[in-house]
């Protein structure tokens, strides 16, 4: 029973003080900005890796796990109670949840919606952990080539996935990879796109990126639109559940479960598109579909489960091969690379406590959540309360403070901000930020690898379509590419989309 | 401009262009090396050519089919908002956090609609109470806390 060996290393490190309460806090901090409307767990992922370099990596990474998932809890509680997704995973969430909080069910809706998650989590902290040592073997055999390959199979999945236009999406995953570029050359000791400003020899920092894509881009974005909240406190109260109202969301937690397991670890899956799935899911199967947007129990189990399940099995492609599904998979690379940890297949056995810790520290995380949570609803409620005019200044402050200490240079902070412009542009052309973080974080590597392979092969390229593995992934690559222009599965994609 | 139908793909394909063809224009300075044995410009020089390609098509396409236009609103929270992460970079050197502070939150307040003077300044004097504890001494940020004729 190799499995629960490696769980039972995994709660010997998970179950330390210092590591419950890194745990704890994360998972606080995460719920916190979950129900915050405005502020995601990119941005303060971002804000708070300068804060643990000084922690032992593995507390470091259980923390920003810990926000991670918390905030895909604390999402569903603004999405139910004020009808504004907390977080952009929660956006299905707020269609039932909402509707069932005007019907004064608003505590069933926080129940059904934490247990749902917590039983998703449960199982997806489960396949992790029996899926990743089988997938990391395999990544072990891996060559550049594969890598190579590898990586724009994941790149073009992660956009195929998206929203949105996909020609808008690859060219941001481009202009990101470019972007991953500047800096001196590993291989010549060449300065690249530095514009003779030494603060850039060492490359643009992502949490420079990150911070202006996504932190004062979303501010900006915010204030020019005024929104109105309405918040549902009163019912709030009797957060009991009975069994009848379990019975009838309990399929569609395990349908949402299983949803956002698999969709979870496709690259640009995750949580978002997970919710989606699983509520169109519960909708067709459902027996009077009239009930969906108007308080059905189902279309909020399952999209909750899916959003949670989906978050946790995104891990699987970081931690297995080193690749980030995710924006916020993109910043726990950087989590790592700073600990000078390279992410990867071999994480496991070189550091297989901090491999299990961090799995075993998640299913914690998540009960730690439900047994918080519901008791610490009132608290969430007030925070609602507080007006966005006085919680924004604040955000922009810690991002500048964050974004100062990382290199203790106020150029950075001057980076920031012309990344804030370029994020407020993007959002006005409608091109999603999330493929550039991707490519910037996975530019070197891809470069790296690239020319390793064609070194390999003496420049010949047909390297990547003879070698079996390598050319099955491009294969999918390109099928993943077909398979979305083709009108019928086109419209259904948009269709899913539309939903909400 | 009527002929653009597509304002968003269109200008999205123009900023894709300009940043693919800079990137070209810069790396042309890198040698490239061969494919066997890539030098340092070599795949900027590709990337920039796939974004160009993108722009392009997206550019043009814009021609043809139709879309919304770009929601352009004030453009006070931009220029406000990104105004004070520029001031408290200036300020924050010289003047100290918690100068740095008040500046960024008074003057950042000033972007919403529901701006208030009295409130905008309470709530930054918390904040840089709150800094100073936190930031200053908690994690030993290395920020001078008060201005240099005070030191």
């Amino acid at each position: 029973m190799e499995l629960i060996d490696n769980l039972l290393i995994g709660f010997q490190v998970a179950i330390t003080l210092q590591n419950l309460l890194y745990a704890f806090l994360g998972v606080l901090l995460g719920t916190l900005i979950g129900v915050l409307p405005g502020i995601g767990p990119v941005p303060t992922i971002a804000m708070l890796l300068p804060v643990t370099y000084a922690l032992p990596p593995v507390s470091a990474l259980i923390m920003l796990a810990g926000i991670y998932y918390g905030a895909q809890y604390g999402g569903s509680t603004t999405a139910i109670l004020v009808n504004l997704p907390g977080e952009s995973s929660s956006v299905v969430t707020c269609i039932d949840g909402y509707q069932m909080a005007r019907k004064g069910q608003a505590g069933k809706a926080l129940a059904i919606s934490a247990i749902g998650s917590f039983i998703a989590g449960t199982f997806a902290t489960i396949l992790i952990a029996a899926f990743a040592p089988p997938l990391a073997e395999v990544a072990l055999k891996f060559g550049p080539a594969e890598y190579f390959s590898l990586m724009v199979l994941g790149l073009i999945a992660a956009v195929v996935l998206a929203s949105g236009s996909l020609v808008k999406a690859i060219g941001m995953i481009v202009l990101g990879l470019l972007m991953g570029i500047v800096g001196t050359d590993v291989n010549s000791g060449l300065q690249r796109y530095s514009l003779g400003i030494p603060e850039l020899s060492d490359g643009i920092g992502f949490v420079t990126v990150a911070m202006g894509l996504f932190g004062f881009a979303e501010i900006i974005v915010n204030l020019e639109q005024k929104e109105k909240r309405e918040v549902f406190t009163k019912n709030v109260s009797s957060l009991w559940l009975k069994w009848k109202d379990f019975k009838e969301a309990f399929p569609a937690i395990v349908r949402g479960t299983g949803i956002g397991s698999a969709l979870g670890i496709l690259p640009g899956g995750g949580a978002m598109l997970s919710a989606f799935a699983s509520y169109t899911v519960e909708k067709k199967l459902a027996k009077d579909s009239s009930l969906f947007g108007k308080g059905a129990i189902q279309g909020v189990a399952g999209p909750e489960s899916a959003n949670n399940a989906g978050a946790q099995t995104s891990f699987i492609p970081l931690l297995t091969l080193g690749i980030p599904p995710n924006a916020v998979m993109a910043l726990m690379v950087g989590a790592m690379t700073i600990h000078s940890i390279q992410p990867g297949p071999q994480v496991m056995t070189s550091n297989p406590k901090l491999f299990w810790g961090l799995i075993v520290s998640m299913w914690i995380g998540n009960l730690m959540l439900v047994v918080l949570n519901l008791p610490l609803i009132g608290i969430w409620v007030k925070l609602l309360q507080v007006p966005y005019r006085l919680l924004y200044p604040a955000i922009l402050l810690f991002c500048c403070i964050g974004v100062y200490s990382i290199q203790n240079s106020v150029f950075d902070v001057f980076l920031t901000a012309i990344f804030g412009v370029l994020g407020w542009l993007f959002v006005k052309l409608e091109c999603e930020p999330a493929p550039l973080l991707l490519g910037f974080i996975l530019g070197p590597m891809m470069e790296e690898n690239l020319r390793r392979a064609m070194l390999l092969s003496r420049g010949d390229p047909t390297v990547f379509v003879t070698r079996p593995i390598s050319a099955v992934m491009l294969a999918m690559a390109v099928g993943l590419l077909l398979i979305i222009v083709a009108p019928s599965i086109r419209k259904t994609r948009e269709e899913a989309f539309q939903e909400a | 401009m009527t002929f653009i139908k597509h304002p968003k793909d269109f200008w999205a394909g123009v900023l894709y262009i300009t940043f693919g063809a800079t990137a070209i224009a810069i790396a042309l300075n890198y040698p490239a090396g061969t494919a066997g044995r890539m030098g340092p410009g070599y795949f900027p020089r590709a990337l920039g050519a796939i974004l160009v390609a993108l722009g392009l098509l997206l550019s043009l396409r814009a021609l043809r089919l139709e879309g919304a236009r770009i929601a352009f609103a004030s453009p006070k929270p931009l220029l406000v908002v990104i105004g004070s992460v520029v001031v408290f970079g200036i300020a924050a050197p010289p003047l100290g956090l918690v100068i740095a502070t008040v500046l960024l939150v008074v003057v950042s307040s000033a972007a919403s609609d529901e701006f208030r003077w009295k409130e905008a300044i309470i709530s930054s004097l918390i904040l840089a109470a709150f800094t100073v504890a936190a930031f200053a001494y908690g994690l030993q940020l290395q920020l001078p806390i008060w201005p240099w004729f005070a030191r």
